[in-house]
């Protein structure tokens, strides 16, 4: 009985919350505390209870029609002196469907945002972010990377030259063409234990097309250290997948070569559109590359003065315009550079 | 590289799916970016044999062929010219699919009445079949081909279409690829017998070589065929080099592409007759060579190429493309076959400076090895003498000035485990190691925690120098899967800050703030031209045009680094306002380059910002106002602001901007940037109306302020008076003057101005200036008759200094 009384009265005060406006709050009134209100029947019931519980429930009873009686006269309070305020206020009602005040609004470019995002994952791993010169010797973005002069490797990335005055020609300046340079940089100027991200433009003599462009973006990185082994790279790579394309996403490793590091992988993840399936956008084999990373090569830690027999050392390479792309199905990378507000302004 | 999976069956079996298969070579690190099956879709497609070639009877040009089937016979109508009783072909039953018309779509076959006749199939083209675009007659199988068997059984095939990394010369061939799969699958590889009859006079008295450069040329072999008759290749090894790419020559041309895609090692055939004085010279150019290689182009040499020269002239160009003086053409019959191995960057540099990247150039600048070269021309004169009926010399010749043997390598479980994080026992080493034909001896065991093996890589493989060649042999043969994941990696000592950069830190402070003031960020090109230069008025810099210039541009819109990011920006304005109306806000936030003698250029990282249009869209709410100098001003400040720099603006003359309109940002006595209404010349010039304010600041001259100590400054305890009033001063005053004079005032905490106004009530040369003043004290609450002594005796100053006086 007194659980029914307590039910009632929690019943009451939830719909006694919501109720704005004097006809509601009559109805109310009639439902809970009327003449043929449930609690007024409880109370008239109560002659017929032995003595003890006759007490019990009574004075339960009484205790939730006097709350009740309270929380009526509260409400009644409030809604009348509501409705007098509105009452006073003179504003008329509004058309909330007309355009809000226009504020200036501005975007980072989707590169921008996307090297931060890079960079706060690799950050909250240990990695701290170093920036070089694009306009580079060919020493740390050839020679120092284990990719000498005549080096078929040098073929894959077409180079822009810079021009020099004839008198500085023994050392040849170029575009950097991948951010590697700075991973070169790197060990040639610091101390292990190392760990650094290096983002920056890249440069490519290369004609546009939708998937090429003579400037790009890249994120490199390095990592120096005793007992460094491929399953700290893996780990951490895994770990930076996990974070930028979701944990539900399949992530690969498989051979591939690059002269700087050795043993070299390539990561890719599972393309997103057919899910691993094949389709077009994925070259029909379910995966994107992704990244090359490998076993920074003994010859490299060497040249910068780094003991391969003491250190072991991992580092990566990260195509940035890709991911942005693949993130938004974006399907033109001239699209990043033609600086087109129509495009921008979507990110 | 294309590789034909039928080829590969002739040294191993395979009984994987093709499918499998590319994916086991991918994951090893020999890519296969696609298969194309041929012969998918022959269905219904069989070997058939012409039997009875009668004429149509209805039509001139057209036959009735009957074709054998094995269990059956068919006769169709054909009005191909090549139908010989006899040969093999292929016949399309009905609801055969062949390829049909210019658009190539694949076209089911159905019975068809020609000139009065029911034809129930069809003798196929090579192009119907998809094999070849030749559709001039029938394609005509060798005559070995079974009847009726279905074709794709007899010439199907799947095509692997590889992308070999530099480092793997020795898998730019059949027999590498082979090698491979037998690692990644326990398979025994059979590599071709090879023996022939030499029948002839001793290779060695026909042909002297002398090697001149040993440096270039390691191994120079040769060996020569007589009675050779030049012809077309039987059509199997045709039917290779189409799959493999090749374009089939002749016979003797067939064999040397047909070894070189078999073993790696590119060959060369000269007509012997046309080497004079018999003699193979392998020498650097002198001064002027001259040659015309195969392709008809006449070549000048560069000083200090390497070339393959006779007694008098140099009849190839090394490695790279043979001469034109000395081709095998129909009427060769004596072959000289040579199958040598030169430097790798020294072919790099001939293929590179020639313009000529063939199949030969890339064998040889990956760095093939010199032990290739002998069973290679071996291969190749026993496929000469089986297919062009040639007659071997005895022996060959072989100069070898630079054998090299492998070096051993010691390899220890310890290192495999230090690089790959996961431990290997030798056994398995050893196996994964055998299975690419890898020698290895166990070193007897010195302590338990390690062991050891000699190991030496087989001639094929030059890419294996050090013990870390090794691992990855190991680690690409058993996968990478191997390699256990930690979920946080195992990097867990501290790392010491080094060297921080906090460039990187303010450009992300700066770019977001400027987001936040609604400015749009874009990237530009930092490769310009000079017309987009030029569109900027002469000294576009404070500092001068120091350019510097890409001596390969692909376009002169992309020539020059830009010393500026303004006519980038401008560029993009002009551009968005044929779409754009309103206020337009873009900032570029990235390096400029200046040149500097000697050294890499300064690459200053650089904020320049515009405005053009109005403060805010055109809406109902109707505050669509254009913007000034001061919101161009106001973001300056206000960005200064949020690292506590307080900035001087003052007179300055950028050519770009308007003479009077424009400020020079000053720091601390430091010039850090401008800002202005752009010049409207330079507006002109790029098509851009309205107004446009711009602003520039120079990162690297910031930074230094922005890494300052900031101190604290108490709240204030005690109660403010605010005073307001209106002077009126000499129009040549500023309120910068007026400002620092109030500011510099007892018990003056804050000065804000509110009111500028010249006209009615003031007179003539004079404006009004309306100050309020915030009275503050640190230590007691300011009584009004304080505040009035102070405000007097502040007037009193203005009076003295500026000539002010307190408006009526």
């Amino acid at each position: 009985m007194i659980e029914h009384i307590e039910g009632l009265r929690l019943k009451a005060l939830q719909e006694l919350a919501s109720v704005n406006n004097a006809t509601e709050l009559e109805a109310w009134r009639v439902r809970y505390l009327g003449r043929n209100s449930e609690l007024t029947q409880v109370l008239r019931s109560l002659a017929t209870l032995p003595l003890e519980e006759r007490k019990n429930v009574g004075g339960r009873a009484n205790d939730v029609k006097s709350d009740l009686e309270d929380s009526f006269k509260q409400r009644e309070k409030e809604i009348a002196l509501t409705l007098t305020k509105l009452a006073s206020s003179t504003r008329e009602a509004i058309d909330f469907t007309l355009p809000a005040r226009p504020l200036p609004s501005g975007h980072l470019h989707p590169i921008t945002q996307t090297i931060d995002e890079m960079c706060d994952i690799f950050a909250s791993l240990g990695f701290h972010v170093v920036e070089g010169p694009e306009v580079e010797w060919d020493y740390y973005n050839f020679e120092a990377l284990n990719i000498p002069e005549e080096h078929p490797a040098r073929d894959t990335m077409s180079t822009y030259w810079i021009d020099t005055a004839p008198s500085d020609n023994e050392r040849a300046m170029l575009l950097r063409t991948h951010t590697t340079s700075v991973t070169a940089r790197v060990i040639d100027g610091m101390k292990p234990p190392i760990r650094a991200i290096e983002p920056g433009r890249v440069y490519r003599y290369e004609a546009s097309d939708a998937t090429h462009v003579p400037m790009f973006h890249q994120l490199d990185g390095i990592a120096v250290d005793r007992n460094i082994t491929m399953a700290d790279l893996k780990g951490t790579l895994y770990e930076f997948a996990r974070r930028f394309f979701g944990k539900e996403r399949k992530v690969r490793f498989r051979g591939d070569y690059f002269p700087f590091v050795e043993p070299g992988v390539e990561m890719a993840i599972e393309c997103a559109v057919c899910r691993g399936q094949g389709c077009r956008l994925c070259g029909n084999s379910g995966w994107i590359e992704i990244l090359g990373a490998g076993m920074t090569h003994p010859r490299v830690l060497e040249q910068g003065g780094i003991d391969p027999s003491i250190y072991t050392s991992f580092a990566f390479g990260i195509g940035l315009d890709r991911l942005p792309m693949l993130r938004y199905g974006i399907d033109d990378v001239r699209l990043f550079y033609s600086s087109d507000l129509r495009f921008l302004r979507q990110f | 590289m294309k590789v034909s999976l039928n080829w590969l069956k002739e040294y191993l079996s395979i009984s994987l799916p093709h499918s499998d298969l590319a994916q086991k070579l991918t994951m090893a690190g020999l890519e296969v970016n696609g298969v194309k099956i041929i012969g998918g879709q022959w269905e219904n497609v069989v070997v058939g044999q012409l039997t009875v070639i009668n004429p149509h009877p209805d039509a001139d040009r057209l036959h009735l062929a009957t074709v054998d089937l094995g269990t059956e016979q068919a006769t169709v109508v054909c009005g191909a010219p090549n139908l010989h009783p006899g040969d093999k072909i292929a016949f399309a039953r009905v609801g055969a699919q062949l390829i049909a018309g210019r658009g190539r779509e694949l076209v089911r076959l159905k019975p068809v009445k020609i000139r009065g006749i029911i034809s129930n199939g069809m003798v196929c083209s090579e192009k119907e079949l998809g094999i070849s675009d030749k559709h001039e007659g029938i394609a005509v199988l060798p005559t070995d081909a079974p009847v009726g068997v279905p074709l794709a059984a007899y010439l199907g095939d799947a095509i692997l279409y590889m992308e070999v990394t530099p480092n793997r010369p020795d898998c730019l061939s059949v027999i590498g690829i082979a090698r491979e799969i037998t690692a990644l699958t326990g398979q025994s590889l059979h590599l071709p017998e090879i023996n022939y009859e030499e029948t002839m006079p001793s290779a060695e008295q026909s042909v002297a070589v002398e090697i001149r450069a040993p440096d270039l040329c390691p191994r120079y072999c040769a060996s020569l065929l007589t009675n050779v008759k030049v012809a077309e290749s039987p059509s199997w090894l045709q039917q290779r080099l189409l799959a493999c790419g090749m374009r089939p020559i002749n016979n003797i041309v067939d064999v040397t592409n047909y070894v070189m895609l078999e073993y790696g090692q590119p060959l060369h055939a000269f007509d012997y007759s046309l080497i004079r004085g018999k003699r193979i010279i392998v020498r650097r150019t002198t001064n002027n060579e001259k040659i015309v290689t195969l392709d008809g182009t006449n070549r000048l040499l560069p000083r200090d190429m390497l070339v393959i020269a006779d007694a008098e002239r140099s009849v190839a160009v090394a490695g790279v493309m043979g001469g034109a003086n000395s081709e095998v053409s129909p009427e060769t019959t004596t072959i000289l076959l040579e199958a040598a191995n030169f430097n790798p960057a020294s072919i790099h540099y001939t293929g590179r400076t020639l313009g000529l990247p063939s199949e030969a150039c890339m064998r040889f600048e990956r760095g093939i090895s010199a032990e290739l070269a002998l069973p290679a021309l071996k291969r190749a004169t026993q496929l000469m003498t089986q297919l062009a009926g040639g007659k071997a010399a005895q022996g060959w010749v072989d100069i070898y000035p630079g054998k090299r043997e492998q070096k051993p390598i010691l390899l220890s479980t310890t290192e495999v485990k230090r690089i790959l994080g996961v431990e290997f026992s030798l056994d398995r080493i050893i196996d994964v190691l055998v299975s690419l034909g890898f020698d290895c001896q166990r070193v007897p065991i010195k302590n338990r925690s390690s062991a050891e093996v000699i190991v030496t890589a087989p001639y094929w493989r030059s890419d294996i120098r050090l013990a870390i060649d090794l691992i990855d042999e190991i680690i690409r043969i058993t996968g990478y899967n191997q390699i256990p994941t930690p979920m946080t990696s195992g990097l867990n000592q501290p790392i010491p800050r080094q060297s921080p950069e906090p460039l990187t830190g303010l450009k992300r402070q700066v770019r977001n703030r400027l987001a936040g003031y609604g400015f749009q960020e874009i990237m530009t090109y930092s490769l310009t031209s000079l017309d987009m230069l030029n569109k900027l008025l002469p000294k576009t810099h404070p500092l001068g045009p120091r350019l510097l210039r890409v001596t390969n541009p692909i376009t002169a819109e992309q020539e020059y680094l830009r010393p500026n990011l303004r006519s980038g920006l401008l560029a993009t304005l002009s551009a968005n306002r044929k779409y754009e109306e309103g206020g337009l806000r873009l900032f570029e936030l990235s390096r400029v380059y200046l040149a500097r003698p000697k050294d890499l250029p300064e690459e200053k990282e650089t904020l320049c910002g515009i405005l053009n249009g109005s403060r805010l869209a055109k809406s109902w709410h109707g505050d669509d106002q254009q913007f000034d100098f001061f919101d161009a001003k106001g973001v300056v400040e206000d960005l200064l602001n949020r690292f506590a720099i307080e900035a001087n603006f003052e007179p300055y003359s950028d050519e770009n901007l308007h003479p009077s309109r424009q400020a020079v940002i000053v720091v601390s006595g430091e010039q850090i940037g401008i800002v202005g209404e752009l010049h409207p010349q330079v507006a002109e010039n790029f098509e851009i109306s309205g107004t446009t304010y711009l602003f520039e600041i120079d990162l690297i001259a910031l930074l230094p302020f922005t890494l300052r100590n900031r101190v604290f400054q108490p709240v204030p305890r005690f109660p403010a008076v605010v005073r307001d009033m209106a002077l009126v001063l000499g129009t040549e005053i500023t309120h910068r003057q007026v400002q620092d004079t109030i500011k510099g005032f007892p018990l003056v905490s804050q000065v804000a101005l509110f009111d500028v106004y010249a006209g009615e009530q003031v007179p003539q040369g004079k404006k009004s200036l309306a100050y309020r003043i915030t009275f503050q004290s640190p230590a007691q609450t300011l009584t009004d008759d304080k505040v009035n002594r102070v405000l007097k005796r502040l007037l009193e100053k203005l009076s003295q200094e500026l000539g002010a006086t307190l408006r009526a």
